[in-house]
This record gives C-alpha cells, sequence and structure tokens, in this order.
C-alpha cells in the first residue's frame, strides 16, 4: 500500500534510510533549524547567523525552495530588496523525521 | 558554521548524530533568543532604582515635615508631585541608558549584533505589558489615585519580564515572578510603598543582574 513505508518501520531495520539527503548539508540543516523557530527569517539575517557567504547561502535557499521546504517572499524595504523566507508544511515535516532518526539512531547507541 | 565538515565514514552528515542535535538546537537558541543581554545591566538599572528611591524619600520627608510646621497648600503638594515625577522620568532614562550600555558592551564583544531579530521581538514583547501599565499608572495619578502605583508598577513590570523570558534568558522569567509576587504583597502594606518599589526594582535588579554575570560572563 505505502510507496515508502512509514517512517518507525524503515527505522527499526536501519535508521540511516531516514535520514533526509537534503539535510546532509550543514548549511541547508541551520537554514532548516533557524526557521523552526522563527516565523519568517530575511536573507542578511541568515547569512548573520550561519557565517556564510551571499553566493553559498543563496544556492542553498534555492535547494530548499525546490524541494519545497521553505516559502520565499520578496519585498521591499525602502529602495532595498528584502528576501524572507519561511517553512512550508512538507519542510517542517521532512525535518521533524530528519530529526526523529537522529535521536532513534542515538537510542541505538545507547 | 562555516563551510561544509568533511564526510565522515559511517556519519551521514559528515558529524555524529548527537552533535548534528547539539548543533541544530544550538541554533535554534542562538536565533530566537536574545543574549547579550547582560547582568551588569541589572546592577546598573537596580542602582539607578535605588538611588532614586533615596531622593524620593528626602523629599517626601521634606514634604511631611513642612506640613506639620505651615499645614497642606496645594502649592506644595502639586510641587510635591512634579518633583516625583521628574525623579522617576530621571530614574527611567539612567537605567535604561545604563542597562543598554553594558548590554551594547556585551554584544560588541561578542561580536553579536545589539539590534537585530532577537532583540526587536524581545523589546516588542517586554514593552507591550510595560507601556499598558504606565498608561495605567498616567490614568491613576490623574485621578489622584497614587495609593497602588508602586503596587502597579511592580506587577506590570513582573508581567512584561514574563512575557519577554520568552526572547532572552529564561531565568528573566523568576525576576518577572517575584516583581509580581512582591507587587501583589505591596497591595496589603501601602504606607510602605516606596519600599516595596525600591526592593523590586533596586534590590532584586541588583541580586539578579549578579547572579546572571555570575552564571554567564565572570570568565
Amino acid at each position: 500500500m505505502y510507496k515508502n513505508p512509514p517512517l518507525g518501520d524503515r527505522d527499526m531495520k536501519n535508521p540511516i534510510t531516514g535520514l533526509n539527503k537534503v539535510f546532509d548539508n550543514r548549511i541547508r540543516l541551520g537554514v532548516m533549524s533557524i526557521l523552526m523557530v522563527n516565523e519568517e527569517i530575511n536573507f542578511n539575517d541568515l547569512k548573520q547567523m550561519l557565517e556564510v557567504t551571499d553566493g553559498n547561502l543563496a544556492t542553498h535557499l534555492l535547494n530548499l525552495e525546490e524541494n519545497g521546504y521553505l516559502k520565499v517572499k520578496k519585498g521591499f524595504i525602502g529602495k532595498k530588496t528584502n528576501t524572507t523566507y519561511s517553512v512550508t508544511k512538507a519542510g517542517e515535516k521532512s525535518f521533524t523525521d530528519h530529526i526523529t532518526s537522529l535521536e532513534n539512531m542515538i537510542k541505538g547507541i545507547k | 558554521m562555516k563551510e561544509e565538515n568533511p564526510v565522515r565514514p559511517g556519519h551521514p552528515g559528515g558529524q555524529p548524530p548527537l552533535e548534528t542535535i547539539q548543533d541544530i538546537k544550538r541554533i535554534m537558541e542562538r536565533s530566537s533568543r536574545f543574549i547579550s543581554l547582560s547582568g551588569l545591566s541589572g546592577i546598573a538599572a537596580g542602582i539607578c532604582a535605588l538611588a532614586g528611591a533615596f531622593f524620593a524619600k528626602q523629599i517626601l520627608d521634606n514634604y511631611y515635615s513642612q506640613i506639620n510646621k505651615v499645614g497642606f497648600t496645594s502649592i506644595s503638594f502639586h510641587k510635591l508631585k512634579l518633583d516625583i515625577l521628574l525623579i522617576a522620568m530621571f530614574i527611567l532614562i539612567t537605567a535604561l541608558v545604563t542597562a543598554f550600555y553594558f548590554t551594547w558592551r556585551k554584544a560588541h564583544h561578542d561580536k553579536q549584533p545589539v539590534w537585530n531579530n532577537t532583540s526587536k521581538r524581545l523589546t516588542v514583547n517586554l514593552f507591550i505589558p510595560l507601556v499598558a501599565g504606565g498608561l495605567f499608572i498616567l490614568a491613576m495619578l490623574q485621578n489622584d489615585d497614587w495609593h497602588y502605583i508602586s503596587s502597579v508598577s511592580l506587577v506590570f513590570y513582573g508581567l512584561a519580564l514574563v512575557n519577554a523570558s520568552k526572547y532572552t534568558f529564561t531565568d528573566v522569567r523568576y525576576l518577572g515572578y517575584c516583581e509580581i509576587i512582591l507587587g501583589l504583597l505591596s497591595t496589603q502594606y501601602i504606607s510602605y510603598g516606596l519600599y516595596f518599589w525600591a526592593f523590586g526594582f533596586g534590590v532584586l535588579h541588583i541580586i539578579y543582574g549578579f547572579a546572571m554575570w555570575w552564571k554567564y560572563e565572570r570568565n
């Protein structure tokens, strides 16, 4: 019935299969962590918190957007562009699933 | 977080899961709470409050001895109100300025911006109950009802701290609880309002500031 068996079933066999490829990257994981606790956040705040370059951050944000994990809102403050990001339902779910499997891995070690 | 870690075999994401989770927790904390708030700010604000309370006490004592000598005059009563109000404004400004200075210094030292997402949210959430309380007190003064001023200021300040604690160190919450309890307690001892006020805004701030400094900034 399931295309992908539920996470719990997969974890029992091999916890690594529950991990999300998209979150292998530390910057993408960082962006998602920040968005989980902030309703929305702009590009510059993200850049400052993650200590990354413009280009690098933009690439990873685009990747997250293409995966449907991010909502992007383009606006203006005066004449300057102000792009804000927030997490989508799908992004929230993928992130929590990813954390759950990380936690399961830790439990497996203990 | 700078660049990607070199991938360590056997560990997805290049690092063990426990470290990854700790990283995530840290960045969630840092991005949602303002942690440059300095304990020294609390101490400075406390000292300002104590000094202000001391001056207010002098003026009040003066006023009452005057009444005993020449009796009540509405001119001297107006002068008293104006003096107290001026002192209150002066304390508020010096407390804010010195508190801001020490926090700015800490943020500067930690190479963090003072005015960012987290400090904006902290300010807004602190000021909502605080401004409401301030307006409430002004309305009380308007009706010459000064009995509960210190109780109201303590309670509203406490509520403001509890509200703001979600956006900075959680320890602020306990200071908030103490201020609320003290404010409610003071309603039962109306004539000691100034002492309660001095204890809440002076002594408690100094104790709290010192505790925070000891916990987070000592080294």
